[in-house]
């Protein structure tokens, strides 16, 4: 449903996406995993039509960019990493604000477009913060209002960008595990930028690891997510623990100095 | 779970409606604020016609009621010749500085926004008085006076929205002080310009600080079209205003195209702006009282504060001109004096609640 090909993107002058390619099938969930600026969100938002980007990104056949701004909105929503809270605004109304796609230019949201929204809200355990103020929901319950949103859109693709940073890890398992049973009872395709490379392990069934906006590698977890591409992009030292439960972990190590010795 | 999500849906599943714009008691409400400022300011004055008397008066002309008016030839003068067309003007000039300022607001996402503190009101005295020094087009200019006040609105706006955003970015006080550097630039014009002309000078002056004095019904029917523009325009925007509230990146990405509209509902409110100035001068803090009286009693959505604002703002506008003729009369104090003296401590007020608005 969704093919990229050969896809780059510049901002300014400088190439922050370069030849990237993947394929998405009805109900894929693939994680973009790389350090920042690695071009992770500028690719989730060449695919939502929101820069220009030159190459091919199809959605069900269609070139993006010559879709409409409303025709793209129906088919691609997206979580941004940091989301505007309008803090006065109550949760249903904000809701509602994913139908938006569906309303002529000056209408205005019917009784149907409430439905959708309160469904949207019910299917991520938010129906009793309908008519809460944004301003007054915790971390995990406004991620969920935001996720309703994007449900209520009723789009087919679904573009998470870091959809956890700001969350405990209580909270982040929670959206994790709706995004999850979403895709499961919806057929929701999910493209997520995540940060949290065991999570992005865990719940996406495959990953692209960026670089300098360059794939650098793709495919299942455990084939991406080995030490030496983690050291090698990330800078960082991890071990990857595989566990029969937990499926892979990375875990981040101490750097050794330069002795060998463990720092005290 | 599963259990106890379908509880829930089905708990919530009363019946639906719509999402509610303007409530009925509140249209209620707004439409009695109208008329009774609007009975008021025709009833009182250097003679007073009586509020009653002048309710009847306005119903005998109401076919088919029977109801016959008390008002002698005079009484009727001044009510139909003098009193209507100001009062009408201080409805449009209210209704279009209050949606104005609301509209602002919204496609600025700043809550300190107003037509006066943009540079837009500045602009427009600025387009107008050109006009009527220069006497572009005869007649004082009367007729070229919106279009020319319109001309300068939106360069002052334009001007104070590129400096805002070259200088800092999204923070809510930059544009304001953007703002404030134009209309200062534009005003210390406006008078240059205004010095020059020994004949005129005289009616600027009197214009330029805020009045709603008419020479009868004329300059109501002037003014009405661009009233009638403006505020169509803005209300088909104000669900639109209500998306914009997410930011530019996530509106678009619902779907808005978010040039158009924020050019559109920038134009629209300039075009409420320059045609109240071209009549009344200039008129402050209209743009901030009242859209910030609306969310604080009726909510906070543009679906209500938009249609609200202009009736509020209109009835608003009739009561502070009652106010500015009265209070030292037979003097009149000019209205945007009045105007300034409410709204300066209540801008005050909103600066500080809204003063983590920003990055």
């Amino acid at each position: 449903m969704l093919r990229v090909e050969r896809a780059g993107v510049a901002l300014d002058g400088a190439k922050v996406v370069v030849e990237v390619g993947f394929a998405l099938e009805e109900g894929d969930w693939l994680g973009l995993i790389g350090p920042n600026g690695a071009g992770k969100t500028t690719l989730l938002r060449a695919v939502a039509g929101l820069v220009p980007y030159t190459g091919s990104i199809r959605i069900e056949g269609d070139e993006v960019s010559a879709l409409g701004r409303r025709a793209a909105a129906r088919r691609v929503a997206v979580v941004p990493q940091i989301p505007v809270i309008p803090p006065d605004a109550n949760v249903l109304e904000y809701v509602v604000l994913g139908r938006t796609p569906h309303l002529g230019y000056a209408g205005s949201p019917g009784p149907r477009d409430v439905v959708a929204a309160r469904s949207a809200l019910a299917r991520l355990d938010g129906a009793h913060l309908a008519d809460r103020r944004l301003g007054s929901l915790s971390g995990g319950e406004r991620q969920r209002a935001v996720l309703a949103r994007a449900v209520a859109q009723d789009a087919m693709l679904l573009l998470l960008d870091e959809p956890t940073s700001a969350l405990d890890v209580g909270a982040q398992q929670q959206v994790l595990e709706l995004v999850a049973s979403l895709r499961a009872d919806g057929g929701l395709t999910v493209l997520s930028a995540m940060h949290d490379l065991t999570h992005a392990g865990q719940y996406a069934d495959r990953l692209l690891l960026l670089d300098g906006g360059r794939e650098q590698a793709s495919g299942r977890p455990h084939e991406v997510l080995t030490e030496q591409l983690i050291a090698r992009h990330f800078g960082a030292s991890v071990r990857v623990v595989r566990d029969e439960e937990a499926g892979i972990a990375v875990v981040p190590l101490r750097p050794q100095i330069e002795s060998g010795q463990p720092v005290p | 779970m599963a259990g106890v999500t379908g509880l829930r849906a089905r708990l919530s599943a009363r019946p639906e409606r719509a999402l509610r714009g303007v409530t009925l008691r509140w249209a209620v409400a707004a439409g009695l604020f109208v008329v009774v400022s609007a009975l008021l300011g025709l009833a009182l004055g250097p003679v007073d016609l009586g509020v009653g008397a002048v309710a009847r008066e306005v119903v005998s002309h109401v076919p088919l009621l029977g109801v016959e008016s008390s008002f002698s030839d005079t009484e009727d003068a001044i009510l139909w010749e003098l009193r209507a067309p100001r009062v009408a003007l201080g409805l449009l000039v209210g209704a279009m500085l209050a949606s104005a300022g609301a509209g602002y607001q919204g496609v600025f996402r700043n809550p300190l926004a107003d037509p006066y503190l943009l540079g837009a009101a500045a602009g427009a005295g600025l387009g107008a008085t050109i006009v009527i020094a220069y006497d572009v087009g005869g007649d004082g200019g009367l007729e070229l006076r919106p279009a020319a006040a319109f001309v300068g609105a939106m360069a002052g706006v334009g001007i104070a929205y590129l400096l805002g955003r070259s200088v800092g970015g999204r923070q809510t006080a930059t544009l304001i002080l953007a703002g404030v550097t134009v209309a200062s630039f534009l005003t210390a014009v406006q008078t240059f310009v205004q010095q020059r002309s020994a004949e005129t000078v005289q009616e600027v002056y009197s214009w330029i600080l805020g009045q709603l004095e008419t020479s009868g019904w004329t300059d109501v029917l002037i003014v009405l079209p661009y009233a009638i523009v403006s505020a169509v325009a803005l209300l088909l925007h104000r669900r639109l205003l209500d998306v914009l509230a997410v930011g530019d990146d996530e509106a678009a990405s619902l779907g808005i195209p978010v040039a158009r509209v924020r050019l559109l509902v920038v134009a629209a409110a300039t075009l409420g702006t320059a045609a109240a100035v071209a009549f009344s001068g200039l008129i402050a803090f209209v743009g901030i009282i009242v859209p910030h009286a609306v969310r604080l009693l009726a909510g906070t959505s543009y679906r209500v504060v938009l249609p609200l604002s202009l009736a509020f703002g209109g009835g608003f506008l009739v009561l502070v001109d009652l106010v500015s003729r009265t209070v030292v009369a037979p003097a009149q104090l000019p209205i945007g004096v009045v105007t300034a003296f409410l709204g300066a401590p209540f801008f005050a007020l909103v600066l500080r609640t809204t003063r983590t608005v920003g990055p």
